[in-house]
């Protein structure tokens, strides 16, 4: 029952198959045995999911579930969960009982579904590894020598080792995509603005999205139509209908036109990862798609760019950690300053700290032009390279990683190091623009994924193009040996 | 671009963050490695481009300024490090 998708939980549920009860216990059980290994899960609220399994299956008996009612699921530890510890994977936030429940996690409340706990991940969303975590590292179930990537580390690895279906996750620089590629799943980062923000822990505010982690696009397609919509409490949150992402998952894919950026086949690449990908290229010419040539000239300076923004967006996000009204405070302050420094000195980890000193530095007097304002330029060019390029197609398709997950401990003493695994997905960030990954194939048997763009608000085409690929290749079926 | 320490010790004072002595040499160096990677911009001519602030270059959003929330003080209290009478406890500011 474990391997089963959202859509077959569902499914079962509505058939009276098995009850949400029955289930929830079954990856429960899964988490208390395999998690200790693993450390996916910062915190595990059984009582609480067998309340709303009960409530669930209540549902079901008088003919009042809805499509998703009743099926389990993980929460990044960074949506506010009300009553319920949400730490962002920090000791500032380690003592932290959210008050309210982002709006995020209330959409799944009221769709039914239930929440098994919240995931580890990067302390803050800032890191590509999972190792960043106050609570220790996450590691990778199809291999627990390495990373499974991160920052949404914890979600990815609960769902690829089977201890949930379906798990929630945000990016900001590639924080669902490139884990998901590390371990083989399919997931989602949405337009800028179509998920609501609120009650999500802000780490860049004009980078952040929350999205999907699960094993299929059409799963990812379930938990959008859950997740996506107007919020009238996240002043960025973008007044535009929700479609029913599942109906458009089945169209042809005859004379979609696919963009290949030369760019992206850089000699860092992993030729092997190349390969994969020209292998699914071969793939969508099967199902009636073209494939062109584009170009995406300033795409290369990704990563400065989003090393000066994120870091400087961070810097102000994470300045209302003061110890004065929630969070971490250190003990005996002598002043006020020191209250200040000391409580945000020990409550923050060092890749926080460097990110906070980096963003402080770039908005500082004398800095600000050289740095910030023109990181933003250049984040106006990069949106119209996308711009350019998708007058010429519908999607833009590439690898979603150098390689293959590296190994614990491997990039931790150089963060440059660290933030070049953030090449290929950082500038759907930057531009605002959906992307996501699904699983592409295997190398010495660890998966990689490939990355599809679209243009904003074509999320459903972008899950069309997904579906329609994982109905002709089985890389999304394999599980991680000693999870099956 | 090679910062100093003294840069780093003014940086954290601007960030109100505490940093041990002995870090600081580590700190200037990994966020020296990383301002090293911001040359490559210089690079770049920008002569005239707007920056972005907005990924999707929209307004922010303005509403009717009317009430529509409730003081839940003592909710948002419940987790305070310190407070009394409702009002949050810090050391001592004003001699």
């Amino acid at each position: 029952m474990h391997n089963l998708t959202l859509a077959e939980i569902a499914a079962g549920l509505h058939a009276k198959k098995f009850s949400s009860e029955e289930i929830t216990k079954v990856f429960l059980a899964r988490i208390k045995q395999f998690d200790p290994a693993l450390n996916s899960f910062i915190t595990v609220t059984e009582e609480e999911a067998l309340a709303c399994a009960r409530q669930a299956d209540a549902q079901y008996a008088k003919g009042a579930a809805g499509p998703v009612t009743g099926v389990p699921m993980a929460h990044k530890d960074i949506f506010c969960t009300q009553g319920v510890k949400t730490s962002c994977g920090s000791r500032m936030l380690d003592n932290f009982i959210a008050p309210y429940d982002a709006t995020v996690v209330t959409r799944f409340k009221n769709a039914g579904m239930v929440m098994l706990g919240k995931t580890n991940m990067d302390e803050f969303a800032m890191g590509s590894s999972n190792e960043t975590s106050f609570y220790g590292a996450v590691k990778n179930p199809w291999d627990l020598a390495r990373v499974p990537g991160g920052s949404s580390g914890g979600s990815v690895a609960a769902v690829a080792a089977r201890l949930a279906p379906v798990a929630t996750g945000t990016d900001t620089g590639g924080s669902i995509r490139q884990p998901a590629a590390l371990c083989n799943l399919t997931g989602l980062k949405p337009t800028y603005g179509r998920v609501s923000r609120y009650g999500m822990i802000a780490f860049a505010s004009s980078l952040d999205q929350g999205g999907p982690i699960a094993l299929t696009a059409e799963d990812a397609a379930l938990m959008l139509n859950v997740m996506a919509g107007f919020d009238e409490k996240d002043s960025t949150s973008v007044d535009k209908p929700v479609p029913d992402y599942t109906a458009a998952l089945n169209g042809s894919l005859a004379g979609l036109k696919i963009g290949l950026p030369k760019e992206y086949f850089v000699k860092e690449l992993d030729p092997r990862v190349a390969a994969a990908i020209e292998a699914a290229v071969k793939e969508y010419e099967k199902l009636g798609a073209s494939i062109h040539s584009i170009s995406l000239p300033n795409v290369h300076l990704s990563i400065p760019v989003y090393y000066v923004v994120a870091p400087a967006e961070c810097s102000s996000n994470l300045a209302r950690y003061d110890g004065v009204r929630f969070g971490y405070r250190c003990e005996n302050p002598r002043d006020l300053e020191d209250l200040y420094k000391r409580s945000r000195g020990e409550g923050f980890g060092a890749e926080v700290k460097r990110r906070i000193m980096i963003g402080t530095y770039v908005l500082s007097a004398g800095y600000y032009d050289a740095y910030y304002l023109k990181a933003q330029q250049i984040r106006t060019l990069i949106k119209m390279d996308f711009a350019e390029a998708f007058k010429q197609v519908d999607v833009i398709l590439g690898p979603t990683t150098l390689g293959t997950a590296f190994k614990l401990g491997e990039k931790t003493t150089d963060p440059v190091s660290m933030y070049l695994n953030d090449i290929f997905t950082i500038a759907a960030n930057l531009a605002g623009l959906p992307a996501m990954s699904l699983p592409v194939g295997f190398i010495d048997g660890l998966p990689i994924g490939m990355q599809l763009m679209a243009y904003y608000f074509a999320e459903a085409r972008l899950l069309n193009a997904a579906h329609q690929y994982q109905k002709i290749t089985d890389w999304h079926k394999r599980i991680p040996q000693n999870y099956a | 671009m090679s910062l100093s320490a003294a840069e780093v010790v003014k940086v954290s004072h601007l960030a109100r963050l505490s940093i041990d002595e002995a870090s600081i040499p580590k700190y200037a160096g990994e966020l020296s490695k990383i301002l090293d990677t911001f040359a490559q911009m210089n690079a770049v001519n920008t002569e005239g481009v707007p920056p972005t602030t907005h990924p999707l270059d929209l307004p922010q959003r303005l509403r009717e300024d009317s009430v529509s929330e409730t003081n839940q003080r003592e909710a948002m209290q419940a987790i305070a490090p310190s407070v009394t009478a409702g009002l949050y406890l810090v050391p001592q500011v004003i001699e």
